[in-house]
């Protein structure tokens, strides 16, 4: 894992204080709301429906144990005892005074955390695959280019006020776990001819008006690659809208004068730009690169597992994946039980987690961006006691990409631009499917409670949106979207309806799916085959 | 302070970091500019492209760029590119400039500012030396940290 080094640390520590200045000069009326809004939004302050909001950044989603066990002391001491992980591998704290806020950030930074660019329009926290370093399909392990464009990107002088906020996803495998054609930019570490470099997309993300981002390079090598993301950065912020926020992002500016255009702009700025050394030295790669350097894996590790415990073995089956080292795993921590909230942890269990990962998975934890946690370098010897623990915690629900493993965002319970609760419905729909999640195989269901589109609905195998009809909650359904390699955008299949009556819609869907597929085909697959119109007709029929 | 027209700082609230003198022609539109082979000050609103000047840094004494929204970042773009092409004359940032984006600024590469509210001198000291370890190059020419760590 990347250590702070002292120039790191002088960064972090400079932000608390920065911000504890910015909020005694709010709250003593030297600066109006106005004014401090931007500012606070850049260390991940919201102000919510009940409260304001703590955005801490978790970057490419990588945590350790001293990192998740100053999360669950954030949760008891200024929280409500529990916090919440985000669709960006971010966490969230929904119950946050002003004038902690400063004190927060200050024991963060005790432990290599902050808050900084969670928000704001400026380019937001890199997120990364969260198999990156366990997984054996990856050219190279994506971290260090993430951490190294998070360097890169930190309070970037140029970059602060763009049109609208700029997300980037790195990932260097074929199998996409971070969505990466759904992000502003999205780059995937290939390897050429022994090189590493970047082929890069822009113009991917979800909110009012999805999109899929457009590959505009083949091939950046990686000494060169922050160059020509600075170039990508200033053709955005000089040329993207800034006269309605809903067309302001990348995505509209790529869709006007289309991808081959902007590219070539990109080229050209390059041109301008690449030889002002802008890019750091191969030493400087080289060092960040070392901090990833596998863990000491033992060599040893048995690759048999002990299958005869039942529940055991459907959990092996559902939330442990292959690793690259014989004889470990990797295991997803379900943050999913049927009826919770998704994405919620308790101190308590936060603190297992940080437990777990110290003893068994070389002091490493991941958070996906589908809200859950990986526990990314398992000994198989240690996976039953592992289970054993999660499961006292109420956190081996064996429902890894199944149906009840719902991304949602908070929705109306806290967020003031939603139009619909989320939270309440994911946990209606857990409890329909509940003991019928395995036998209707990977399916993603990902709920908004808005336009902006926070849950991933337009990624959804299974989307829901929700909307305001007439001053009450309707939620439409979407079929047929994917945020893995086989991007697609799900489809709304026709008028909305209330709670109960998407949660019946959905079984028709899933109904038809069970008398309608071939054997061994996902739910999208058979989307994908027979088309939107025969759900509609079990659905509206 | 700078007028709305542009016409120069004659007042206190200029914050400058420069040692020359202040320059008093009045600075022109960009299109006025290019009708005018001989003046030496322009003034860029958000819009305006910054490299339609490149062809005559030399001559230019003063550049002044509007900000007419902090919330409006395309000005730092136009500094970084001024810079970046050695304009080595003075680089004015006007209009909604508040003390949390000076430091910004300064390393994009301005060095004087007109703002429409005044800066108190103390909190604008106190912003500029907040980061004094930046990760990136930039106009400032502050090494960023990575040249610190490698030499």
């Amino acid at each position: 894992m990347y250590r702070y080094d002292e120039y790191d640390q002088a960064n972090v520590d400079a932000r608390v204080e920065e911000f504890r200045d910015q909020v005694a000069r709010r709250l003593s009326g030297a600066m109006t709301e106005d004014q401090f809004k931007p500012l606070r939004l850049m260390n991940g302050l919201y102000l919510q429906l009940h409260a304001y909001m703590l955005r801490v950044a978790v970057p490419y989603g990588t945590l350790d144990s001293r990192q998740l066990r100053m999360l669950g002391h954030v949760a008891r001491k200024y929280d409500r005892g529990y916090g919440h992980f985000t669709t960006r591998q971010n966490i969230q704290f929904n119950w946050i005074k002003l004038a902690d806020a400063p004190d927060i950030l200050a024991e963060l930074a005790t432990v290599e955390m902050h808050a900084i660019q969670t928000s704001g329009n400026c380019i937001r926290n890199i997120s990364s695959d969260q198999y990156a370093g366990a997984a054996a399909d990856e050219a190279v392990d994506p971290r260090p280019v993430a951490e190294l464009i998070r360097q890169w990107s930190t309070f970037h002088p140029e970059f602060s006020y763009l049109p609208r906020k700029f997300k980037i996803a790195v990932i260097a495998a074929d199998e996409d776990r971070a969505a990466m054609r759904l992000h502003d930019i999205g780059i995937k570490l290939v390897r050429r001819d022994g090189v590493i470099g970047a082929e890069v997309h822009a113009g991917g993300g979800m909110g009012r008006t999805p999109m899929i981002a457009s590959k505009i390079k083949e091939f950046v090598p990686l000494a060169q690659l922050m160059g020509y993301l600075e170039a990508a950065l200033r053709v955005y912020n000089r040329y993207g809208r800034r006269d309605n926020i809903y067309k302001a992002r990348i995505k509209i500016l790529l869709h006007e004068i289309g991808a081959e255009a902007y590219a070539a702009q990109v080229e050209a700025e390059w041109a301008a730009i690449r030889d002002t050394g802008i890019d750091p030295p191969a030493a400087e790669i080289d060092r960040i690169a070392a901090m990833f350097a596998p863990p000491p894996f033992d060599t040893a590790a048995p690759d048999a597992v002990d299958r005869s415990d039942p529940d055991f073995a459907v959990w092996l089956d559902q939330n442990v994946a292959a690793h690259k080292a014989p004889g470990h795993a990797i295991v997803t921590v379900s943050l999913k039980p049927v009826g919770g909230i998704p994405g919620d942890a308790s101190a308590d269990q936060i603190d297992l987690i940080a437990d777990l990962a110290q003893r068994f998975s070389h002091d490493e934890a991941r958070v996906t961006h589908a809200q859950n946690i990986v526990l990314p370098h398992v000994r198989k010897a240690d996976l039953h006691t592992v289970w054993s623990a999660l499961r006292e915690a109420g956190l081996a629900e064996p429902n890894l990409d199944l149906v009840s493993d719902i991304i949602a965002c908070p929705g109306l319970d806290y967020c003031s631009l939603a139009n619909a609760r989320s939270i309440p419905l994911a946990q209606k729909i857990g409890q329909r499917f509940a003991g019928r999640e395995r036998e209707l195989g990977e399916l993603k269901l990902k709920i908004s409670g808005c336009i902006n589109a926070c849950g991933h609905h337009h990624a959804g195998h299974i989307g829901i949106l929700g909307v305001d009809r007439k001053g009450t909650e309707n939620f439409q359904l979407l079929l047929g979207g994917s945020g893995a390699e086989d991007t697609s955008l799900a489809k709304i299949t026709g008028p909305g309806f209330d709670e109960d009556g998407v949660v019946d819609a959905i079984e028709r869907v899933t109904d038809h799916y069970l008398r309608t597929r071939d054997p061994g085909e996902r739910f999208l697959d058979t989307y994908r085959r027979i088309g939107m119109q025969p759900f509609k007709d079990v659905i509206y029929g | 302070m700078a007028d709305p027209d542009g016409n120069g700082a004659s007042g206190e609230t200029l914050l400058r970091f420069r040692d020359d003198e202040v320059h008093d022609e009045p600075a022109v539109t960009l299109d006025a500019f290019a009708a005018q082979d001989d003046a030496t000050a322009v003034r860029l609103e958000a819009g305006d492209d910054a490299r339609a000047l490149l062809p005559a840094l030399d001559r230019l004494r003063l550049i002044e760029v509007s900000f007419p929204s902090f919330r409006d970042g395309r000005g730092y773009s136009a500094a970084a590119i001024l810079r970046e092409a050695g304009y080595r004359g003075e680089l004015r940032a006007a209009g909604d400039v508040l003390v949390d984006q000076l430091a910004s600024m300064r390393r994009c590469g301005f060095d004087s500012f007109a703002p429409e509210a005044p800066i108190d001198a103390d909190t604008a000291r106190a912003a500029l030396a907040r980061y004094p370890l930046p990760y990136q190059a930039a106009a400032d020419g502050v090494a960023p940290v990575w040249r610190r760590r490698h030499g």
